[in-house]
């Protein structure tokens, strides 16, 4: 059992945990993530890790609820445990100086892109980001990308809070601007990814996404995370979950997302009515 | 001296009708009566041949006959001295080629049902004695890691310890047993079975890491410089293998691993009380004529397939299956497509697979594997409506932990080379033992090859 240490509501929907996992913290590095199960009925699912303590061995993740298994996770309280959080799982971040990094985050993967950033820029690049949100009340984690940032720029789609308007806008911007961009990295929901790349190909500029396909075991066995890359079938939880966002087939993606969607959904709604959540 | 009997006496079984509605154990197991009665078919030859076909050479006539004789915690304790799982051999041995084989009445009759009587004292220690525990010799200082606690871990891990060191398993999932729980199902190897085992194993001082994906929490090489003084890898063979034609990436396309996983590790078959869910389908194809393609053709039955096919590309006499395996698929209803193989797979506007085009094939020369090579017959092609397909075509060792020990060396396919004989890999002080070193094989060679390093690793350490 992995122990909650601290609970943070960022938003509503958003929440992050630190959790009592050392031998994870030894060894976590930016863009690596975990397969955790709430309990033992529960189902496998990654997410990113957001930052991690090696002294103090706890790891940090930021989830928003989705369906059954992230709402389940979110009535989990501080000093309450889960049964299952394994990693660190995938490969790291390539960090290198590549010299303008920009990078681009869209709701709750904030969380993901602000360790990327931070060794991005300990790295010696500059760091231009970019985060993205619905509206501003799901507005989370501005200071801490800041504080990573030699530049930040915030949007919001209704245009409460920053720019109005997608990440997509100013990320061009960026790229027809006087300064050479080096590198993209983009993080969030696999639409903003896809709109992300296909915003920065024009320009042939390199652009790292970090997919999040459906996951079982974590570690290659399955096959369930399959994703074609140029012509190639990679397994996203140890080939990546870092790809060249240029190569992904994102419409294949988007669809094998969708498997269980009608499961999910059922399950979800007996599991509400059973316990009388929204 | 009592007539020689040549028939065997039968294993109670659920009746096909009955068992594709639910994940019960097919096989019930042997009563008293029934024990008693197939132990004392047993001639007590001389020749000891069934002693020589098993892998990890348990006593075999001398627990029959003290099964024969009623006395029941002498049989438990011959079986167990060679051999710590004796509940899960008992159920999945091919004993039919190392045993059985070999059985003296075999010349004449049915040989002696020897994994039936295994499990018939496994069953009547979990029942009669639970909890009880072999001596173990007294500590030695020496620290050994297991990495995978699958068969040939388990078999490795609980032999160290009852030598006096000191183990502890690594185990990437979040329960211990590797392919007795993820990918063998419930109506063969029950999992209440395998965690009495592994909680035996536990019993006997070693330490259980769940979640430890070691290749990332820490190197093998970390581990021998935390001051562990072996390490036996018994990582298994995980990696699925696909078909590499056109569309099998659409959605309804699942390697057997993911699918047994989701179904057996993950009790799919209970969804939505567990939350893994896994489609089900109404016309599912199963890839491949092994174990694994039939457990996954059985398995699709009990989940509500209406029509589950197995799809393999030459004839029946080749089938890699065993053969009580194919007979128990056919009794409950798998349709066999022989000589067959898909060619590329045919999906509708949102990704999901609608069929499957496959060409007809017919046997050639002997292969390398020695069995007829299927060739493709020219204009053979035709379409079959399906909307699950699983791709049961075999498995690779996972490379985590080759790829990050250095000297460890590995062939082209990818498995770590290691001395049959001892297990012992190219690095020092690492040795490997089952699927990671053969390629996909059965549970008792695993379990064997465990034997054999458990032999190596404690003359090693006593040296050292």
């Amino acid at each position: 059992m992995y122990k909650i240490l601290k609970r943070e509501d960022l938003t509503p929907e958003i929440h992050l945990f630190e959790i009592d996992a050392p031998d994870v913290a030894k060894k976590a590095q930016a863009g690596q993530f975990v397969v955790i199960r709430v309990d033992e009925k529960g189902e496998r699912i990654p997410l990113t890790i957001a930052d991690w303590n090696r002294e103090k061995g706890t790891v940090t993740v930021v989830f928003m609820e989705v369906g059954k298994t992230t709402r389940k996770l979110a009535t989990v309280q501080a000093d309450e445990s889960i049964a299952t959080f394994a990693g660190p799982l995938g490969l790291p971040t390539h960090i290198e100086k590549f010299g303008t990094v920009v990078c681009v985050a869209g709701g709750f993967a904030i969380a993901t892109i602000v360790p990327i950033a931070r060794e991005m820029r300990k790295a010696g690049n500059k760091v231009i980001s970019i985060m993205g949100f619905r509206t501003k009340d799901l507005v989370f984690w501005e200071d801490r990308l800041r504080s990573v940032s030699d530049e930040l720029i915030v949007t919001t789609d209704d245009g409460s809070y920053g720019r109005k308007g997608v990440v997509t806008v100013p990320l061009k911007e960026l790229l027809e601007g006087a300064e050479k961009v080096d590198l993209v990295v983009a993080i969030g929901p696999t639409v903003m990814m896809k709109f992300s790349s296909l915003t920065t190909q024009p320009f042939g500029v390199k652009t790292i996404v970090s997919l999040n396909p459906i996951m079982v075991d974590g570690t290659g066995m399955c096959g369930v995370c399959r994703v074609s890359v140029g012509d190639i079938t990679r397994f996203t939880c140890v080939d990546g979950p870092d790809f060249d966002g240029h190569k992904v087939n994102w419409d294949e993606l988007m669809a094998r997302q969708r498997i269980y969607l009608d499961e999910e959904k059922k399950s979800l709604e007996l599991w509400q009515h059973s316990c009388g959540r929204r | 001296m009592a007539k020689l009997d040549l028939n065997r006496v039968p294993m109670p079984k659920q009746t096909a009708k009955a068992r594709v509605k639910n994940f019960n154990e097919v096989a019930l197991g042997y009563t008293d009566e029934d024990a008693l009665a197939e132990a004392s078919r047993c001639i007590q030859c001389k020749k000891r041949g069934c002693t020589e076909g098993c892998p990890v050479e348990v006593d075999i006539p001398e627990f029959i006959a003290a099964i024969r004789d009623g006395d029941m915690p002498e049989a438990v304790r011959i079986l167990k001295s060679k051999n710590a799982l004796p509940g899960i051999c008992g159920r999945v041995c091919p004993q039919e080629t190392q045993c059985e084989e070999v059985c003296s009445l075999g010349k004449k009759g049915a040989p002696i049902a020897i994994g039936r009587l295994e499990r018939y004292v496994a069953d009547w220690e979990l029942k009669n004695q639970p909890g009880s525990k072999p001596e173990i010799a007294p500590a030695t200082g020496k620290k050994v890691a297991v990495v995978g606690s699958g068969p040939a871990g388990l078999t490795v891990a609980a032999d160290l310890a009852k030598l006096g060191h000191s183990v502890t398993i690594f185990e990437a999932l979040h329960i211990a047993g590797g392919v007795l729980m993820y990918g063998i199902p419930e109506f063969r190897m029950p999992k209440d079975i395998v965690q009495v085992e592994v909680d035996y194993v536990k019993s006997l001082g070693v330490e259980l890491k769940l979640d430890a994906v070691i290749g990332k929490i820490s190197t093998v090489d970390e581990i021998l410089e935390q001051g562990f003084d072996a390490v036996f890898l018994g990582t298994g063979a995980g990696l699925p293998m696909f078909l590499n034609i056109p569309g099998e990436n659409y959605n309804g396309i699942y390697s057997a691993n993911e699918f047994l996983t989701r179904t057996n590790l993950m009790k799919a078959y209970l969804f939505p009380e567990y939350d893994t869910p896994i489609k089900i389908g109404k016309r599912v194809a199963v890839i491949g004529g092994g174990n694994v393609a039939m457990d996954a053709a059985r398995c699709s039955l009990r989940l509500g397939f209406e029509e589950v096919y197995i799809v393999y590309r030459r004839s029946r006499e080749e089938m890699p299956a065993r053969l009580e395996e194919v007979e128990n698929a056919e009794e409950e209803g798998v349709i066999f497509k022989l000589l067959t193989n898909p060619v590329r797979f045919i999906g509708d506007e949102n990704g999901w697979v609608t069929a499957m085009e496959c060409i007809e094939m017919e046997l050639g020369e002997p292969d390398e594997s020695g069995r007829r090579r299927p060739v493709p017959k020219e204009g053979s092609e035709f379409t079959m409506d399906v909307d699950v397909v699983v791709v049961a075509l075999g498995t690779t060792p996972n490379p985590l932990v080759p790829t990050t020990t250095k000297g460890l060396d590995t062939t082209k396919k990818g498995t770590v080379i290691a001395e049959e004989e001892t297990g012992k890999t190219t690095k020092p002080g690492v040795w490997a033992g089952g699927d990671v070193v053969t390629g996909a094989a059965t549970v008792i060679s695993a379990m064997g090859a465990g034997k054999r390093a458990v032999a190596s690793i404690d003359a090693y350490l006593r040296g050292k």
